[in-house]
């Protein structure tokens, strides 16, 4: 049974859902920097699958592109976490609504 | 020999430049005398041009240089090429021999001024626009001279600019020229639009070709750009304030260079003109208009150099009625006679000044004569010669002129002879009230605000000045005496100047009548008794009394009040209009619109904030739906 490049765009669809509903049902602000790393991971999965459909490198250059976002967003959400945590402790993502209009 | 014409401007130019460079290190006076050789070198550059122009015949005697290429635009291409033909030639020979005088006299005139290089340097470039202006091939060329002149004399004018006159004079200068200038650029557009070429020749070989109507608006803007230049009415109140400048600068401007520019250009149409009859006759009213106002205007001044400015307005209005009446030699006979009398009278009022510790009020002078005989002399003879007394120069080229304006309509004739009567009369007063009658002045130093000179402070002893000023005068007088030998009448063999310049110009259109010998003859009589008689007028009343109220009405004075009604109408206005903006246009149409979008951006805001709560998951759950809906919505429309 040969895996067909359908397969892998399942997985990333299977993937990018559990990102998806992980950020939205979570609370725990790090599980949900982690569920959007998944989503990234899910997508770039997606674009290394049609890149190989269509015999182009496109796509896989856009995966280092994602990667250091993602590396980017890291960083930057890590350190906006660690200074959130350093002023109160436990924090949950519903009791940081400051940013209300 | 022709190929000397590249020279006559380009040295005056260069030295200029070599005087703003070095010219502070060299001080006074040798900057003067570089200058003034400079300009000495480009009157013997015309004289070898004219000498190779002589060496070839009739329409052969127009020699174009070429020297690049200025603007290739497409099929618009301008040559920077200088053309040297009797006429321009004529004026080179006339405006760099007179400038030179000029220079000359500046060195001891401007003597302990602390700008002394940089007097010259203007003076300098002035000369130079001048010369490009008259010996450009193209009316581009001629337009670069024409605003070189204009902006130098600016320089010239607000010179002494500590002085809130000089400075206001010279921004008049300016402004009152970029006015009229819109008119040259006007003619130059609708030159190339109906010929495509701004070249003299091709101008003149394709004017027969183009509609009349175009022709006549294209020699009447370029009238409107002369009018501002030649100083003609309406515009003509800047050259009255432009006395404001040091007096040479004045004689430069009245004599040499600047106004005959607008004379010139007319001339240069002239094949044009003389095809266009309707502009023509435009141009013979505004020139009356003018000669006629400004000589009333010119009898009533106080100041030594108001009166010369007025004259000089009159006899630029002469020159343009001679342009105006097919009469093209009378002006340009006029204009060089004219620039040797005007001169003349310039200096000489700056001797006066300058022996009178500057002085320049007529009715604080009296009785020079015996003190600066040499002054008094020239000054005579510039009397005789503006007035147009038998022998003296002015009296053959006015009376060629008049002679034109008789041959087209009587009434120009008549208006022109009551005019001459006035020039004589005015002349006369500036003349008794200056060196004749009573003693009006103290030897007792007046102390002035804003005198700059190094004698300002010392005790008047009016005295004749040195030779580097008495001797242009008294050469300027010679010229002034015998300068009419350039165009006799008598007999054609003598009419030296039409013959020289007969390949230059267009055809007049014939005369209405052609006056026979016998009425010449009577028609110089009837000139020379109008001269002797206003000069007779002006001795019996000024030379006496140097109070007659009744004989200086103030309208005449402010010279009927030209520049008032422009004042009213075109700076009140003006003002009215800034102020309307300022309080009402600025706070409620352009505040209104710039309040307005922030209205709408604070609006908006205030509706949409609601939306924004502040919750993390609740924002990504919109996001998370938006791209659903999007995809869906994308999906829907692929077909799928």
């Amino acid at each position: 049974m040969t895996v067909s490049v359908s397969w892998y765009v399942i997985l990333g669809a299977i993937l990018f859902t559990i990102g998806v509903v992980g950020l939205l049902v979570r609370r725990n602000v790090l599980i949900m920097l982690m569920c959007i790393e998944l989503m990234l991971n899910a997508s770039n999965l997606t674009f290394v699958s049609f890149a190989r459909q269509h015999q182009d490198v496109g796509g896989q250059a856009d995966v280092f592109f994602v990667l250091v976002v993602a590396a980017a967003e890291v960083v930057v959400g890590l350190a906006i976490i660690v200074s959130i945590f350093r002023k109160r402790l436990g924090a949950t993502a519903d009791d940081l609504s400051s940013m209300k209009g | 020999m022709e190929h000397a014409v590249i020279f006559i401007p380009i040295i005056p130019l260069v030295s200029a430049l070599f005087l703003i460079s070095f010219g502070k290190k060299l001080g006074e006076p040798l900057s003067g005398w570089i200058a003034t050789l400079a300009v000495g070198g480009s009157f013997v550059a015309s004289v070898i041009t004219w000498i190779g122009v002589l060496g070839s015949h009739g329409i052969d005697r127009t020699f174009i240089q070429h020297l690049f290429t200025w603007l290739p635009v497409g099929s618009f291409q301008v040559q920077m090429a200088f053309q040297a033909d009797p006429l321009s030639v004529t004026m080179a020979l006339f405006v760099s021999g007179v400038s030179t005088l000029i220079h000359l006299y500046s060195i001891e005139y401007m003597h302990g001024d602390k700008d002394f290089p940089k007097f010259f340097i203007y003076l300098n470039l002035f000369v130079a626009s001048m010369l490009i202006l008259v010996l450009g091939a193209n009316l581009l060329i001629t337009f670069l001279g024409w605003e070189g002149v204009g902006v130098c004399s600016y320089f010239l004018i607000s010179f002494w600019f500590e002085r809130p006159k000089a400075a206001t004079a010279g921004k008049k200068a300016m402004i009152v020229n970029r006015i009229a200038d819109v008119g040259f650029l006007m003619a130059m557009f609708l030159a190339f639009q109906s010929i495509g070429s701004l070249n003299y020749s091709n101008l003149i070989s394709a004017a027969p070709h183009i509609s009349h109507t175009t022709l006549t608006a294209i020699v009447v803007l370029a009238f409107v750009g002369a009018m501002g230049k030649s100083a003609q009415f309406p515009l003509f109140g800047w050259l009255a304030d432009a006395m404001e400048g040091p007096t040479p600068v004045s004689a430069l401007i009245h004599a040499a260079t600047m106004v005959t520019a607008g004379v010139f250009l007319m001339v240069r149409l002239s094949p044009l003109l003389a095809l266009a009859p309707g502009a023509a006759h435009f141009i013979t009213i505004i020139g009356i208009i003018t000669a006629f106002v400004a000589a009333a205007a010119g009898t009533s001044q106080n100041d030594i150099k108001k009166v010369l400015a007025y004259s000089t307005v009159s006899q630029l209005g002469y020159m343009f009625i001679g342009v105006g009446s097919g009469a093209y030699v009378a002006a340009i006979f006029l204009m060089v006679t004219h620039a040797f009398y005007k001169a003349l009278l310039f200096l000489s009022a700056g001797s006066v000044i300058h022996g009178m510790n500057d002085e320049q009020d007529l009715k604080a002078m009296g009785a020079l004569r015996a003190l600066m005989p040499m002054t008094a002399l020239a000054f005579f003879v510039g009397w005789m010669a503006i007035a147009g007394v038998p022998p003296f120069a002015g009296f053959f080229s006015k009376g060629d002129v008049l002679l034109g304006a008789y041959q087209q309509n009587i009434f120009i004739w008549l208006a022109g002879v009551i005019t001459a009567g006035l020039t004589s009369y005015y002349m006369g007063r500036e003349f008794c009230l200056a060196f004749l009658g009573k003693r009006r002045w103290e030897e007792k130093p007046k102390v002035k605000k804003a005198a700059r000179s190094s004698h300002a402070a010392k005790e008047v002893h009016p005295h004749d000045p040195g030779f580097k000023m008495l001797g242009p005068i008294l050469l300027l007088a010679g010229l002034a005496v015998i300068g009419g030998l350039l165009n006799l009448p008598f007999a054609s063999s003598l009419k030296v100047l039409e013959h020289w310049l007969a390949p230059s110009l267009g055809i007049a259109p014939t005369p209405l009548h052609a006056a026979s010998s016998s009425v010449q003859w009577v028609l110089a009589v009837v000139d020379a008794i109008v001269a002797l008689g206003g000069g007779y007028i002006a001795f019996a009343i000024w030379s006496k009394k140097s109070k007659h109220p009744e004989l200086e009405p103030v309208f005449l004075q402010s010279a009927w009040y030209i520049d008032a009604t422009g004042n009213a109408v075109v700076a009140k206005s003006g003002t009215r209009l800034a102020e309307i903006s300022a309080d009402v246009i600025e706070p409620v149409v352009i505040d209104g619109a710039v309040v307005g979008v922030v209205n709408i951006a604070k609006f908006v805001g205030v509706g949409l904030h609601k939306i924004a709560s502040g919750f993390v998951r609740r924002e990504a759950l919109v996001i998370a739906g938006g791209t659903v809906i999007l995809l869906l919505a994308v999906g829907i429309r692929g077909g799928w």
